[in-house]
This record gives C-alpha cells, sequence and structure tokens, in this order.
C-alpha cells in the first residue's frame, strides 16, 4: 500500500486488522443535521465514513461539505468524488480544500452518467477519469505538483482508494485488470460493489490473489442488506452493474414481509462470514442504503466489533 | 460523414408561417447519404409545407433547391441572383451549411430544417451510430481502433467504468460498452498489455474546450 498518510483506515489495514468502513448519503436539501445524525449512528461501529457525491446522479448537499463536518465530529471521513461534475481544476482545488481540513482518504471515482439521475438533461464533464484522478491525487500527494505543473509545499495526505466492480460482467479478468491500471495509477484500497454473487466474487480474488494484486491494494468487500424484497427485485433488474442472483430474491421474498428486513441483515451477516474466508479480504464496506441504524448490529453479530483503536 | 434528422414538421411550419417566399434549400453532401436534407427530403417537404397552408388558407410561394454542399462558398455562390426573390429560407443541410447561408446572405432569414447530430457511420440503412467526436488528436492506435472518446458515454481514457452490464452501456442497452469493444479487440491482436496501463489526463485544447477551432493549411492557400 506503498506511501504513509495519517489514514486511520490506512493505519488499521497496515496493523493487519480487517478494516470496516460504512457510508451515508448526503440529503437533499440544506440540512447539515441529517449527516451529523446519520455519522453518529455508525461511529463506533466504523473505522470510516464514507460521503456519497450526488450518488446516482441526484443533486445533495456536497461530500466535501460532509466531510468536513464528520472530520469536526473527530471521525474518519472518506472523501467520495466523481469526475462526472466537475473538470481538473475543480477536482484539484477540492482536493486541497479536503485537505486543509485534514481529511485524509478519497475514493476516486467516475461517476454514474447524468440520465439516472434528477437532472438528465445536465451536461456531464469527465475531464478526467478515475483512473486519472487516481493519479492525480498521488501526485498531489507525493510530488507536491498539479497537473498544470504549478509546485506547492503543503501536501494533502490522501490514502487513495477506488471502486471496482467484479459483477460488471461479462469478463471477470477484465475487471481484474481494471483494478490492475488503478493500483499502477497509486491506488490502495478498493471498495468494490455490493456483492450477492458469491461465485463471481470468488473467481474475482482467485484472480487478484494469483497476481499477488491483493498485497497492493486492500479489498473492503462492499455488503449492502436488502431491506425487503422489493428492493431486491429493483437491484437486479434497475441497478446498473449490480449482480443479485435469483436465489437471493427468492430468500428474502421467501419470508412474509414484516420478517424480510430482519432476513436481509441475516444474509449481510452470512456474506460476511463467508467472504472472511475468502484469501485475500482486508476488509468490509457496509452500505446500508438509509438503512445506517442497522450497521452496529450487522458489525457486531458478524464479530467485527469492538473495532480497533 | 455528417448524420442529420429532419425537424419536425410542426417545428418548421412555426418558424416559417410569418413567410410567404420560402426556398427550401438541399444539399447534395452528408445529408443526402443519411436521407436527411438532399433534394428528395427538399421535395417532401415543400410538399408537405404547401399542402399545410393551402389547407390553413395561405397562400404561399415555395421553390425548391440543392447544392453540390452548403459548406462550400463557390456553391452557396449560385444562389446570389435568385435569394432576393425569398423572404427565408429553409435549409436542410448541416448546421455548418445553414450557417453559411447566412454567413453569406447577411440579410436573408435562414432557419435550420434538420437537427444536425453527430458524425458517424451507416450500420445500415437508416442506422446510423456515432463514431468521431472531433476531439483533434487521435488515439485510436492505442485503443485497438475503438475510439473511447466517442463509444465510451462517459468518454473515459481508462475504461470501462462498473456500470456496464453483460457487454453493454449503463445509458442504454442498446449501446456496446466502447471500453468492452476496447478490451477485446486489443486481446484478438495481441495488444492486452495496453489496457492495464494507465493512460494520463487529455489534452483537450483541441476539442471544443479550446475555443472555435480552425485549419489554417498555408500549403493549400493561394
Amino acid at each position: 500500500m506503498s506511501t504513509e498518510t495519517p489514514s486511520k483506515i490506512q493505519k488499521i489495514l497496515a496493523a493487519g486488522h480487517l478494516a470496516v468502513t460504512s457510508e451515508v448519503g448526503p440529503p437533499r436539501s440544506a440540512d447539515g443535521l441529517v449527516i451529523e445524525h446519520k455519522a453518529k449512528l455508525i461511529a463506533d461501529y466504523v473505522d470510516g465514513i464514507n460521503v456519497t457525491d450526488n450518488q446516482t446522479s441526484v443533486c445533495r448537499v456536497c461530500s466535501l461539505a460532509c466531510c468536513i463536518r464528520i472530520k469536526q465530529m473527530g471521525l474518519e471521513p472518506v472523501l467520495q468524488m466523481v469526475t462526472r461534475d466537475r473538470n481538473r481544476i475543480a477536482l484539484q482545488s477540492d482536493i486541497l480544500g479536503a485537505a486543509s481540513f485534514g481529511i485524509n482518504n478519497i475514493l476516486c471515482l467516475t461517476g454514474d452518467h447524468q440520465h439516472f439521475g434528477d437532472h438528465a438533461n445536465a451536461a456531464n464533464v469527465f475531464d478526467l477519469d478515475s483512473v486519472q484522478l487516481i493519479a492525480t491525487v498521488k501526485m498531489m500527494r507525493d510530488e507536491g505538483r498539479l497537473l498544470g505543473g504549478h509546485e506547492f509545499q503543503v501536501r494533502p495526505q490522501m490514502f487513495i482508494g477506488a471502486a471496482c466492480n467484479p459483477f460488471a460482467g461479462p469478463n471477470v479478468a477484465l475487471r481484474v485488470a481494471r483494478l490492475a491500471k488503478k493500483a499502477a495509477a497509486g491506488v490502495q484500497f478498493t471498495q468494490t460493489q455490493c456483492i450477492y454473487n458469491m461465485n463471481t466474487f470468488k473467481e474475482f480474488m482467485k484472480i487478484m490473489v494469483d497476481r499477488g494484486l491483493h498485497e497492493k491494494v486492500a479489498v473492503l468487500a462492499g455488503i449492502t442488506p436488502m431491506k425487503n424484497v422489493g428492493m431486491a427485485r429493483y437491484m437486479q433488474k434497475r441497478v446498473p452493474g449490480i449482480d443479485v442472483p435469483d436465489e437471493v430474491v427468492k430468500r428474502i421474498g421467501g419470508v412474509p414481509k414484516e420478517k424480510q428486513a430482519e432476513e436481509g441483515i441475516k444474509l449481510a451477516i452470512e456474506q460476511i462470514q463467508e467472504i472472511k474466508e475468502i484469501p485475500g479480504i482486508k476488509g468490509f464496506h457496509i452500505m446500508a442504503i438509509e438503512w445506517e441504524e442497522k450497521v452496529p448490529e450487522i458489525v457486531k453479530a458478524a464479530g467485527l466489533f469492538p473495532r480497533p483503536n | 460523414m455528417i448524420r442529420a434528422v429532419g425537424k419536425p414538421i410542426e417545428e418548421i411550419i412555426g418558424m416559417v408561417q410569418d413567410f410567404n417566399k420560402l426556398l427550401i434549400a438541399g444539399c447534395d453532401g452528408c445529408v443526402t447519404v443519411c436521407e436527411a436534407g438532399g433534394l428528395k427530403e427538399v421535395k417532401v417537404l415543400a410538399a408537405a409545407l404547401r399542402l399545410y397552408f393551402t389547407q390553413a388558407g395561405t397562400s404561399k410561394q415555395i421553390e425548391e433547391t440543392s447544392l453540390t454542399r452548403q459548406c462550400d462558398k463557390e456553391y452557396l455562390a449560385q444562389l446570389r441572383d435568385s435569394i432576393d426573390g425569398y423572404d427565408a429560407v429553409v435549409s436542410l443541410a448541416c448546421g455548418v451549411g445553414a450557417q453559411f447561408v447566412a454567413d453569406m446572405y447577411t440579410k436573408k432569414v435562414v432557419f435550420p430544417g434538420v437537427n444536425t447530430s453527430f458524425m458517424g457511420a451507416t450500420e445500415e440503412r437508416g442506422w446510423y451510430v456515432e463514431r468521431c467526436q472531433g476531439c483533434g488528436q487521435c488515439i485510436l492506435a492505442e485503443t485497438g481502433g475503438v475510439c473511447p472518446i466517442a463509444r465510451c458515454s462517459k468518454r473515459m481514457l481508462n475504461g470501462p467504468c462498473g456500470g456496464s452490464e453483460a457487454g453493454k452501456c449503463e445509458v442504454a442497452p442498446d449501446i456496446p460498452c466502447g471500453w468492452e469493444l476496447i478490451y477485446e479487440r486489443l486481446k484478438t491482436l495481441g495488444q492486452l498489455d495496453r489496457f492495464e496501463k494507465p493512460v494520463t489526463p487529455k489534452d483537450w485544447t483541441t476539442s471544443r474546450d479550446g475555443g472555435v477551432r480552425k485549419i489554417l493549411r498555408e500549403d493549400l492557400r493561394v
């Protein structure tokens, strides 16, 4: 994982612990307390809190503002940053801004296409892509230089992350190759897409380990508990790049409606237990979408609590 | 080649209704090939407008023509003697041609009759797909002959993103993922080593981001 930063997540990984991160989605209004409330719910159960950046291209409070708030609560934010909405000037500016508040983790993403969101008629930017953003953060951190060539003294101390999606098939080897490209650009950890298809994920991890890539990039397995069968069906049919096998839909749908949330949590815990045994895994990224209050229960039941200091 | 589609007749009627003498001007270039703005489409549009205005009880003079190319002054000059006889011109050329008509005949009202869409190829008759965005710095040599700027919906230089499914783009299931195409092509060519090498940020100054673009060929100028 090369360069050392003050990141708590990096320290926990370096000490050989399984890391646990989670994420909170900002509100679609100027209510800053929403993030504070969500962060408090999970604070003691995770090592880092991602804040999504206008996820699914729906306009929300910006990730940077929320990360500053989380940092000021004494917690560990992970700044998610997509290249869809900002060019290289704005991206680097926000990285410097985040670093000026002591934010030490960044997740570099290209971002969903805007056609999914609430401003489908917007122009997109995509001046850089995620790989180029990774390389840019690395250059700013390790060389103290901007893409335009300007050199500066106070460098952003970022632990650099990226997403990866083993399920955006059909070719799993291609997905490992893509992560290898991110590793070559400087990525240090990855949080995967929500895992439901365990066979594909195991195939992905096997190629990772065979190539020795798991030593270069810490893989945090993405876990999203299903709230009900409606969510399972929606994720199966509507969310791009997510692979929900029929048996998952059947399992959640196979219990009475009032028991489906419980079944979803149970499945998430079982997934964590199973993934723990997969060689090369370095932690978990629990994305409980608008269900943050369930994170403590999942972390505890999965044997991931208490968190190391 | 430039691809265009005819504007809806209602939109054209809305533009021309206050003008009495109209010239519908086609172009024998790209828009003829994609059957959006050649002489055939000029005739169809003129007939439709005549029918509409006759039924509406309005008398209009509507003439038809098509020029070899509307993006060349020598062909546009052929309108010089007749242009004053019209109140407005509906150009069925691409946006380049329509603007060139307006440039040359500054006092004439010029309406676009087509929506200029993209530079693309004919997959089949009536099925045109974008292939190039004219970024000004061709990188096809590095990407197995498949352009990620035009064929990835996020113009990624290090794709594919995580949104593709079964080789299709997240934007629409009928768009092949450009980066899946590149990966497969590089594999076929035995050049997969290129795929894992990060591509540095692109210099967009030769794209639209550098301002209005021009080519000055001193060797061709007299």
